[in-house]
């Protein structure tokens, strides 16, 4: 198995070298530099050093530290959810559905349960999008609907047959005892029985609590955790809707 | 100066939340109570400091009006309020805005706040070289629309943004240029100038960088309200540390530079000069179209912010109606009086 563990790089390979900074909500003294090496220490930084430390405020210091680890990185113990699918400009995606589909591709998108917080489902697709990236409504050739937040899940099926959805979104940020597990097998149920099976549009779940690896166990298509951007979200679904499914189209435009 | 940003989504709702409240999302509710609460917790620190801390908040979407109302009552100092922002970004209903946003300029007026207006958020989805003129062209709507409502030019912090792409070969130039084509065009305005947010990543180093460029072309252009940019913007909101470095990052360029615009003097027919030329020309044959076309139908037309909106869609045109011939509003008498 040589070859599958690494270590971190710093200046030289297989050194281990990490730099992390952190706050501690302690004033600036020798027993604050000594905490902060006590913290390095127990995330297995050794030796640590402290390299900046500058108070915040009265009560707060801020430290960088640079140290050693002592962990191992197992590469063959590594578990995701890879990409299958080409990540796609915004033109090529335009293109292919045009081409391809030859009608736009019809998205609705929600926060269901009691969520209020549409920041995730926003930043996917609103124009504005996130970090340079817009979301899916800038796509000429998706038809976007945004339900926007608090969104039942009977209502949100409803939405999806009237407006003949190609791709359901639903997004989950906030949650307390795993609500956007129960609420995400509710919706995954609801469209499995509203549906003939093959017609059923295509569920898409995202948040930074969910587990990528869980879509069969919720029974939704796909995943979307922290740090999806829009481009991904578009290229799964021209992927999945368009490109894999060629010659059989799912219904009459 | 502190800006309390409000809850995800209260720009949609059609009344104004009460009371103290510990919920929200990514903010805080604009409520009566809220904003009496942030003002005094202010009035503390500024007593404790000896410097008298500003207090800014939203009188956007639905509720412009009612915002602006507690605002002015509860002694808030500047309001984010634009006169077309609802309309492209909130999918608020053109007319419905444009007549809040002349309500709560009225009152904001009178209540001797400062406005900011939004045209940076235009740059966060509009390319911001290729769109730079449709920036020029709604400060000078949002300055028309506002001493309309009888603000004074003190009051205008008209808006924009350092959203040029970075990887963009002379950038910086381009952001020195349009930045000081809105100083020269608004002498009279504070402006307001937003720090990067577009080309922000998870590469806080080079965030920083970038922040530290955006509070030099600040200084160099003098512009009146600077905002702090952080370099997790598009990470996370900002730690306690993510603020400190970024106040340190202001810190550093005003205490090296803050007299740079007296020696800021582009050369005549230079890049930055030419650039800005070029920007109010195209933002001239833009205006010359909306005055051909109407406003309505440009902004239907998604000639702001890529976003096409029409004059019948949107949120909130139920909340509407035609002046009666007997129309009387005893509250614009007065607000229209003190002018």
């Amino acid at each position: 198995m040589s070859g599958t563990i690494v270590r971190p790089y710093g200046d030289t390979t297989g050194d281990g070298m990490v730099q992390l900074s952190f706050t501690l909500p302690v004033p600036l003294d020798k027993r604050a530099e000594g905490a902060a090496l006590q913290l390095a220490g127990k995330m297995g930084v050794d030796p640590a050093m402290v390299v900046h430390a500058k108070q915040m405020g009265d009560a707060h210091t801020f430290f960088v530290v640079y140290g050693r680890v002592n962990h191992l990185v197992d590469l063959s113990a590594v578990r995701v959810v890879e990409r299958d699918f080409p990540l796609l400009s915004p033109k090529e995606i335009n293109q292919l559905v045009r081409r391809r589909l030859r009608r736009r591709l019809v998205v609705v998108g929600a926060c269901i349960g009691t969520d209020a917080h549409t920041v995730g489902i926003d930043a996917i697709l609103n124009v504005k999008g996130i970090a340079g990236e817009k979301g899916l409504e800038y796509y000429r050739e998706f038809a976007v609907v945004n339900l926007g937040a608090q969104v039942s899940v009977p209502e949100l099926v409803e939405r999806a047959r009237a407006e003949k959805a190609d791709a359901v979104l639903v997004s989950q940020v906030v949650t307390q005892r795993d609500a956007h597990l129960h609420n995400v097998r509710e919706m995954s149920a609801a469209f499995r029985e509203a549906f003939p099976a093959g017609r059923r549009p295509l569920l898409v779940v995202g948040g930074p609590r969910f587990d990528e690896l869980m879509a069969g166990e919720l029974g939704v298509d796909r995943i979307f955790g922290r740090g999806t951007s829009p481009r991904e979200v578009a290229s799964y679904l021209v992927h999945a809707l368009v490109t894999s499914r060629d010659g059989t189209q799912k219904r009459a435009a | 100066m502190i800006a309390v940003i409000r809850s995800t989504g209260q720009s949609l709702l059609d009344y104004v939340p009460e009371g103290a409240t510990r919920e929200g999302f990514a903010g805080t509710y604009a409520t009566q109570e809220n904003f009496r609460l942030m003002r005094a917790a202010l009035d503390e620190v500024s007593a404790e400091v000896g410097r008298y801390v500003r207090l800014t908040n939203y009188a956007s979407g639905l509720c412009m009006p009612e915002i602006a109302t507690l605002a002015g009552l509860e002694r808030l100092d500047m309001m984010l309020n634009d006169s077309m922002y609802g309309i492209l970004f909130r999918d608020i209903n053109p007319i419905r805005t444009f007549v809040d946003q002349r309500f709560s300029r009225q009152i904001h007026a009178r209540a001797g706040i400062i406005i900011n207006t939004g045209e940076d958020n235009y740059l966060t989805t509009a390319d911001a070289v290729e769109a730079a003129h449709t920036v020029t062209v709604s400060q000078l709507l949002n300055e028309y629309f506002a001493h309309e409502a009888g603000l004074a030019d003190w009051q205008l912090g008209l808006g924009h943004a350092f959203e040029i792409n970075p990887d963009l070969p002379e950038s910086f130039r381009l952001e020195l240029a349009h930045a000081l084509l809105a100083r020269e065009l608004f002498p009279r305005a504070p402006l307001k100038w937003m720090p990067p947010t577009r080309h922000m990543t998870g590469d806080v180093f080079r965030g920083n960088l970038l922040n530290g460029f955006f509070n030099l072309a600040g200084v160099l252009t003098g512009q009146g309200i600077l905002l702090v940019g952080m370099m997790t913007e598009a990470v996370a909101t900002p730690w306690l540390s993510d603020r400190d470095i970024a106040l340190q990052n202001v810190r550093y360029v005003l205490n090296a530079c803050s007299g740079l615009h007296e020696d800021f003097v582009p050369k005549p027919g230079g890049f930055i000069q030419r650039r800005a030329a070029t920007v109010l020309a195209e933002a001239v044959q833009l205006l010359e179209r909306i005055v051909d076309e109407g406003l309505l139908t440009a902004i239907a037309d998604g000639t702001f912010g890529i976003m096409k909106r029409p004059p019948d869609g949107g949120r909130g045109l139920d909340g509407v109606a035609r002046h009666e011939d007997d129309y009387y509003n005893p509250a614009t008498e007065i607000l229209e009086g003190t002018q």
